[in-house]
């Protein structure tokens, strides 16, 4: 009997390879390891937001029981301080202002949780307890958490060498153009807001563990990072002066990251720097208090926006002004959040002819933020879909007629904008038509009234937006400011039976990207996904990559295994020529098969690789024995996914809690490769926009304290607070990767929370608001419907 | 040191603690059962969940010292001997409920308890409540709810298998 093997490739809903191992127990994260003679690093913080150090005594934790060392900023002197990979150049093209972000305090502490001193002992416990006989004298200076504080008269210098504590004042677009337009608008209208502090909150917290081996000379770090290439690269050159020869770094498997796990931290450094100083390993892992003071937060911009429209609603032009918090210290790829991931994507799915945008990045008494799912895209889509309604409801437009009228048209691609992307493709309009059907737009008066008969404020809101990710060409973003280039690379090992081991730079942290990369060799090559392996995050074992972030894994990993499949063709169609006596020209490759054509002369794959494997009969001449090939992917440009988000919200009034009911997305994220992934990568990203719009916010009091500094006070949304996602694709194809792929991992948060918002103001129309700052809370509902606000 | 015996996954085991000493550092440190996690320090997130004589508990909040003569079966004591997956773990794999993984054992451990407890069968709205003390940061929990609805009617032996649930 011949039974059909099941479909496999690009399209299938295939299960997930590596779910066996995370479901039984046996997945291997970071605190997972156990390094033989291993010792654990516990670091004391600083409890206060700004500080001076004017004394620090550690004989007596040095005395505790079990301790092997106690460390200070003094003893790591010598070390680097930790690098930014990106440099942002101010209006008057200086560049911006760049701190030293020391390993370890020198002298003085700039937020709650800058690491202090470390004790390293033979158990946690021990290294717990010495760390309390850690005395520290401070000198407690005035803090500045917000960038309204930062920024008054007087305000304390979070670094003495930056005293107006402004790290850039940058700009894109042109501003003569916007002003004109702005002088004959028929409509102005002007939005204000705050893109709430979020801490991302992997569920997994970090960990790391130095390794060194004195005899090679070779230090191993593994680390629950996104990128262990980038790593190496940043710890190696920058801090520890280790070449990459001599430093290997593994990210086994990863417990989630949404960006909080790109960034080189400084318990990397300090565990690989003990390590070779005691010649033990050295194990950290943080606790989730210190997860919320020292992981790198996201967002926290306020922003001032002005929209100018003709009188039939024809976006003129936007004028955007912006203040984005830096924390206390420039995080690896802090400085192109607010800026070319955020002020680039202000034309959103819209024909605005002009737009202006300046962006302030300020330094505060605070711990520093970076890219978190969405990084900068979130932003600037909240803030334009917010605006969009707002100037609906000041000027008397529909809102969906506004968006539509509007949009960028289905035949204008490759569409530029006046902010320096150049979008390749998209349809809004199939997005938006498919949303509304879904949603039941039109019929939602009905839910309304209902609802309203039980005593509930019901709204529906919408979002239609775009992201640019796919990250990034490296010409381009090397010209922007990027210190690296963001390629990817991608091994293709065909073994002697026919098995295929995939190596590849990027890094999966719950993308499934043992499955998905899989099926793309199933189904370019035609081997089962059984017997695809897919390796990563070791530095090791990978020969180069940039990790995962901004959705560039298949869009520029998987461009990348495609290019290394495609030699592995060309090589093997000589080889099976040579075995085959016919002209290469005439040897056709698919799904595993070579075959001459137009005859019934075939090889399957697994033939050729044993005959490059025991080349007794091969093109010695023409070629090398082997089959394994690599390919640097560099991509042309961002790839634009795109699409539309409905929210519907149920309000109790007696409360002011606002309930999720619906939530619909339609998105284009190019061609999908397993729907299911894609699916739940959907639902994921829409469960933390919806986070962010009605629960999460990470709360400074006015003195630098961080409020929300557990799970217990940050509100991290439980399956009761989220409604079921409906998630459906509809596709246009990414026309310069060989894949034709977007990217899902981040349109989930970008598009959510402002429709989101859009259905909570919708829900108050009655109550004269014209919106709702995030997170949209019980206590700020409640106010509006209750009139003490 | 105070010593406490306690069976884990069917296996008996004597250990040595300090009066400070959690469960879950037994496992996971002593034992090397590392299927259990630590996700939080304030017992919100669930990560930590294993079943302790029958019913589940946070291993992060349960000292060893309280654990004297119990019998406790962790993810790893979940399938069957012969690695057959029990019903939960393959209902999360069927409907994709897991993502990085990192909350999955905690994840699953509760969902077979809340079902053993709920013979009658839950709603949507009540697995969505009976995961109050488990946090997933990776799914949105939609698919989680699924694979706990689809797995309950095998547990109860209302359906024989995970594909007949799926129809």
């Amino acid at each position: 009997m011949n039974v059909m093997a099941p479909f496999e490739g690009i399209g299938a809903s295939v299960r997930r390879k590596e779910d066996l191992r995370f479901l039984s127990g046996r997945g291997q994260y970071t605190d997972d390891i156990n390094r033989p003679g291993q010792l654990h690093a516990f670091i004391l913080r600083s409890p206060h937001a700004h500080a001076r150090i004017t004394a620090l005594d550690t004989a007596a934790a040095k005395g505790m029981p079990g301790v092997r060392a106690v460390y200070t900023g003094a003893d790591m002197a010598a070390v680097g301080g930790i690098p930014c990979g990106w440099q942002i150049h101010n209006k008057d093209g200086t560049p911006m202002a760049e701190p030293k972000h020391p390993v370890l305090a020198e002298g003085k502490v700039r937020h709650v949780g800058d690491p202090v001193a470390v004790v390293v002992a033979d158990t946690r416990q021990h290294a717990r307890d010495a760390a309390e006989a850690i005395t520290v004298s401070y000198e407690v200076l005035p803090s500045a958490t917000t960038m309204a504080q930062a920024q008054a008269p007087g305000a304390p210098a979070v670094h003495e060498a930056v005293p107006s504590n402004l790290c850039y004042d940058w700009h894109i677009g042109e501003k003569a153009a916007v002003d004109a337009a702005f002088a004959g608008a028929a409509h102005r209208v002007v939005f204000e807001t705050t893109n709430n502090r979020l801490v991302p909150n992997a569920m997994e917290p970090r960990a790391a563990i130095g390794d060194y081996d004195a005899t090679t000379g070779e230090h191993t770090l593994y680390t629950t990072s996104q990128n262990p290439h980038v790593i190496r690269l940043l710890m190696g050159a920058f801090v520890l002066n280790i070449p990459e020869s001599k430093l290997r770094v593994v990210a086994p498997d990863v417990g989630g990251g949404f960006g909080s796990k790109i960034y080189h931290y400084a318990e990397e450094a300090i565990v690989t720097w003990a390590a070779h100083r005691l010649g033990r390993p050295v194990k950290w892992t943080a606790d989730r208090t210190e997860s919320f003071m020292s992981d790198a937060h996201g967002r926290d911009h306020v922003t001032r926006a002005e929209l100018a429209l003709d009188k039939d609603g024809t976006f003129l032009a936007l004028h955007v002004q912006t203040q984005a918090n830096m924390g206390a210290y420039l995080s690896t790829f802090a400085p192109c959040v607010p800026t070319y991931l955020y002020a680039t994507l202000l034309a959103g799915v819209y024909r605005t002819p002009a737009i202006y945008a300046e962006v302030k990045a300020v330094f505060t008494n605070t711990v520093p933020v970076d890219a978190y799912r969405g990084a900068g895209r979130p932003e600037a889509t909240y803030l334009l879909e917010r605006l969009v309604d707002v100037a609906a409801k000041q000027c008397g437009f529909d809102r969906v007629e506004l968006r539509r009228r509007n949009f960028i048209a289905t035949d204008a691609f490759p569409y530029q904008t006046p902010v320096a992307l150049e979008y390749d493709s998209g349809d809004y309009f199939s997005t938006l038509s498919q949303a509304l059907e879904t949603s039941g737009w039109h019929g939602f008066e009905a839910r309304r009234a209902e609802a309203k008969a039980r005593g509930r404020l019901r709204g529906i809101g919408i979002s239609t937006y775009l992201e640019a990710c796919g990250i990034a060409p490296s010409a381009v973003v090397g010209s922007l400011g990027a210190r690296a280039g963001l390629y990817e690379v991608g091994t293709i090992r065909v073994h002697p039976t026919g098995s295929v081991t995939v190596l590849t730079g990027a890094h999966s942290h719950g993308q499934g990207h043992e499955t998905t990369f899989a099926q793309l060799v199933a189904d370019k090559l035609g081997v089962p996904i059984a017997n695809v392996d897919v390796v990563h995050g070791d530095t090791a074992k990978v020969p180069f990559g940039m990790g995962t972030y901004g959705s560039r894994s298949l869009a520029v990993g998987g461009s990348a295994m495609d290019k290394a499949m495609d030699k592995i063709i060309a090589k093997g169609k000589k080889i099976a020529a040579h075995l085959m006596e016919a002209a290469v020209e005439d040897v056709e490759f698919e799904r595993g098969t070579f075959r001459v054509a137009g005859t019934d002369k075939t090889k399957a794959l697994a033939e050729i690789s044993l005959a490059a494997y025991v080349p007794h009969n091969f093109p010695h001449d023409e070629l090398e024995p082997g089959l394994e090939e690599t390919a640097f992917y560099d991509p042309k440009n961002f790839t634009y996914p795109g699409g539309c988000h409905i929210a519907e919200v149920e309000i109790e009034p007696e409360t002011g809690k606002v309930s999720l009911v619906n939530f619909t997305a339609v998105d284009d994220v190019g061609r999908v490769i397993n729907p299911m992934i894609v699916e739940g990568q959907v639902q994921g990203g829409v469960a933390q926009g919806v986070g962010q719009a009605l629960l999460e916010a990470c709360v400074y009091d006015e003195g630098g304290q961080l409020l929300s500094a557990s799970m217990m006070d940050y509100a991290m949304p439980r399956a009761d607070d989220l409604a079921p996602v409906s998630v459906a694709t509809h596709t246009t194809l990414c026309t310069h990767n060989p894949l034709g792929v977007k990217g899902c991992g981040e349109v989930g948060a970008i598009g959510s929370p402002p429709a989101v918002i859009n259905a909570v103001v919708d829900a108050l129309r009655d109550f004269g608001v014209n919106h709702v700052e995030m997170p949209a809370t019980p206590p700020k509902i409640w106010s509006i419907i209750h009139g003490t606000k | 040191m105070p010593q406490v015996s306690l069976s884990v996954n069917g296996t008996a085991h004597t250990v040595e603690v300090e009066g400070r000493t959690l469960l879950v550092e037994v496992l996971r440190e002593q034992l090397r059962l590392t299927g259990t996690h630590v996700g939080c320090d304030t017992s919100q997130c669930g990560a930590c969940v294993v079943h302790m004589d029958g019913e589940s508990v946070k291993a992060c909040t349960t000292l060893a010292v309280a654990c004297e003569g119990a019998s406790v079966t962790t993810i790893e004591g979940l399938a069957k001997p012969d690695g057959t997956l029990h019903p939960m773990q393959e209902a999360f794999r069927e409907y994709h409920a897991l993502q990085c993984g990192f909350c999955t054992p905690g994840m699953v451990m509760s969902a077979v308890d809340l079902v053993q407890k709920n013979p009658q069968g839950l709603s949507e709205a009540e697995i969505r409540e009976g995961l109050e003390g488990n946090l997933c940061r990776c799914t949105g929990y939609h698919n989680i709810v699924k694979a706990i609805a689809a797995a309950q009617d095998v547990m109860h032996g209302r359906r024989e298998s995970l594909a007949a649930a799926a129809e």
